[in-house]
């Protein structure tokens, strides 16, 4: 049965101003400093749930809806609404709803198997949409954490129409270990051995993952499946520097930048086979990192110094016809690197020296188009969200390195890691929840 | 022992000479009617045995000086081999400071075929954390292409790039900055054969 969505046509306004100005940390809930036209956002209340895991699961629909920047959440703790939602938990008052401005109540049910959710229509008075969602593993667990994220994500297609993204996982780089953090802070956990660990990727199923390693013998890349475990070195790249593995969208190809004396190189391997790496950058002793494909894996962009200083540059998967995508003035710094492809294809989000900090900017594909989103403190290594709108980064604006997510169309941004000394994120597509 | 052995010679002449012209130093012994043999030869042993054991400490101390003056110039010669080469911001290109480091280290490299070295290629922190790995490689393979230029042999040099990841000095200024931007190099075998090797 298809579901209608709440919301009217969304007209969230397109941010088309330079630099976002939203960069407050918003985590409380409580915005400071934004104003949203009414009527672009669908207000929702969640009911608190009953049971042992019941603050666990209210608490977890409400940031993750919030952290969509689609939702607006009523009565997030710390807003005197809270009180009243509380009051409210399990008893249907459409009359209450409707004075706090909700378009929408959701109501949790636990269950041995997971959880029931109703949603309310509050104008018409009754049930809209109601499913029941199975949570696999121990409550709490991570694979039951990821259920419930889930669950979060189909309630806001009902609300929106567009699904979530909080059924994803993201990692990163943290004290030469390999990290991997869920969407709302949570679950925060090494997934490599103590070492030196650098540039980790997703594969597109989520299972697999390739980072670099520091060796006696130079860096070497390491691919580990997280559901088992087991990790083995990739055997093209045994000798020099070995960097920036990337999985092609499809799941056949390994991009990574190779050098020993001579520059650095993008090499492809065939993940299918054994044979030996093609080189698909001819650097001529320049050096080229950071790959990322397009969607449709045909085409890749990455940072090259063949012009005398690093800039973005776009290719066909094998190399030929590369060109310069940033092809523009940015005031007098020349340092543009790090390039990441939306999952639409749409844009690329790449970080630019500007006035002797780092930001980070994206360029949209059709016309070229770049705007800024940071300007406050060093801002680096971008990488999109499954919806191609939020992105996760480094930034030192809290002093420490540490990871924040923004929304590119409203420009609000929250703070994700809170241990000093985390960078270079990877967001993964949405997880199958038996992915661990 | 060795030492003994040799010294008894040498204590056997310096006692002539000594008994031959300096007699002052120790007071004669009294005249006996008939010196028995065995009393003789025993002072006679012991004023040889006190002078060798002297001879053995001055050369004791002489050669433990000896060897202190060697290990420093031996760790003269390491820390020569070892100090790191800078580098301009962005940039592999080797200065005149860096090319005269580099020579001092061509003349130690070749007086001691057996050492090997890896040159470790590092960046400042500014700037894509990956690229540094590239740049900093390239900074080792700068230095490399120096040594093997000047005829070390290839396979006697290692190359590694540390990027922006091992800074020996913690700060976001330009004098911290330049402190970072550099080839280091380490010493990975024949370390302990190293010689005392003047550079200039």
């Amino acid at each position: 049965m298809r579901v209608r969505p709440l919301a009217l046509a969304l007209a969230i306004p397109l941010s088309t101003a330079v630099v976002a100005r939203a960069q407050q940390d918003t985590s409380r809930g409580v915005r400071i400093g934004l104003t949203y036209q009414p009527g672009t956002k669908p207000a929702v209340v969640v009911l608190a749930v009953r049971g042992t895991m019941g603050d666990t699961v209210q608490a977890m629909l409400q940031r993750d809806l919030d952290y969509s920047d689609r939702v607006e959440v009523i009565g997030l703790p710390g807003t005197s609404a809270a009180a009243t939602t509380q009051q409210l938990a399990g008893n249907i008052n459409y009359a209450v709803w409707k004075s706090l401005g909700a378009l929408a109540a959701i109501q949790v049910t636990l269950l041995p198997t997971g959880m029931h959710v109703s949603l309310h229509d509050v104008a018409k008075g009754k049930v809209a949409q109601e499913q029941d969602f199975t949570l696999e593993g121990a409550p709490g667990s991570d694979t039951w954490r990821l259920g419930v994220h889930g669950a979060s994500d189909e309630i806001e297609r009902w609300i929106t129409g567009t699904r979530g993204i909080a059924q994803s996982r993201i990692l990163y780089v943290r004290g030469g270990r390999i990290y991997v953090v869920d969407t709302d802070g949570a679950d925060d956990r090494a997934v490599s051995d103590p070492g030196t660990a650098l540039s980790p990727a997703w594969s597109p199923s989520g299972r697999l993952i390739a980072y670099s390693v520091l060796t006696e013998r130079g860096w070497r890349i390491a691919l580990r499946d997280l559901t088992t475990g087991q990790a083995r070195w990739l055997a093209t790249a045994s000798t020099g520097l070995n960097v920036t593995p990337v999985f092609s969208p499809d799941g056949n190809t390994l991009v990574y930048a190779h050098g020993e004396d001579a520059g650095t190189d993008l090499v492809a391997v065939d993940l299918a086979s054994t044979g030996p790496g093609r080189r698909i950058t001819v650097g001529r002793g320049t050096d080229n990192t950071s790959p990322t494909f397009s969607p449709d894996s045909r085409r890749v962009a990455f940072t090259s110094g063949r012009s005398g200083h690093p800039e973005v540059y776009m290719a066909d998967a094998d190399g030929s016809n590369a060109e310069l995508l940033t092809a523009f003035d940015f005031g007098d710094q020349n340092y543009r690197s790090n390039p990441d492809w939306s999952p639409d294809g749409r844009q690329i989000a790449f970080q630019s020296q500007i006035n002797g900090q780092f930001q980070v900017m994206t360029i949209n594909l059709r016309d070229r188009s770049v705007r800024q989103l940071t300007s406050e403190g060093i801002n680096e290594d971008p990488a999109w969200a499954p919806d191609s709108r939020h992105l996760v980064f480094t930034s030192t604006r809290s002093g420490t390195k540490q990871l924040f997510v923004i929304d590119a169309e409203s420009g609000r941004t929250r703070q994700l890691t809170h241990a000093g000394g985390s960078r270079l994120a990877a967001w993964s597509r949405i997880l199958a929840p038996s992915s661990k | 022992m060795r030492s003994h052995a040799r010294l008894t010679p040498i204590a056997v002449a310096l006692f002539a000479l000594l008994s031959a012209c300096g007699k002052k130093q120790e007071p004669a012994p009294p005249p006996a009617p008939t010196p028995a043999p065995t009393n003789d030869d025993a002072a006679a042993r012991a004023r040889a045995d006190s002078l060798a054991r002297a001879r053995q400490d001055s050369i004791a101390r002489a050669q433990a000086e000896a060897e202190r003056q060697r290990a420093a110039a031996v760790a003269a010669t390491v820390g020569v081999l070892k100090t790191p080469i800078y580098f301009a911001y962005d940039s592999d290109v080797l200065s005149d400071t860096a090319r005269q480091a580099l020579d001092a280290k061509i003349v130690i490299l070749n007086a001691n075929p057996s050492v090997k070295v890896r040159l470790e290629g590092n960046t400042d922190e500014r700037g894509s954390d990956e690229y540094n790995l590239a740049l900093g490689q390239r900074r080792a393979a700068a230095g490399k292409r120096y040594l093997t230029q000047h005829g070390i042999a290839d396979d006697r040099i290692d190359i590694i790039s540390f990027g922006e990841e091992r800074p020996v000095v913690e700060g976001h200024d330009e004098a911290a900055w330049a402190k970072n931007r550099r080839d280091d190099t380490s010493i990975t075998a024949g370390e302990s054969t190293i010689t005392p090797t003047m550079t200039r």
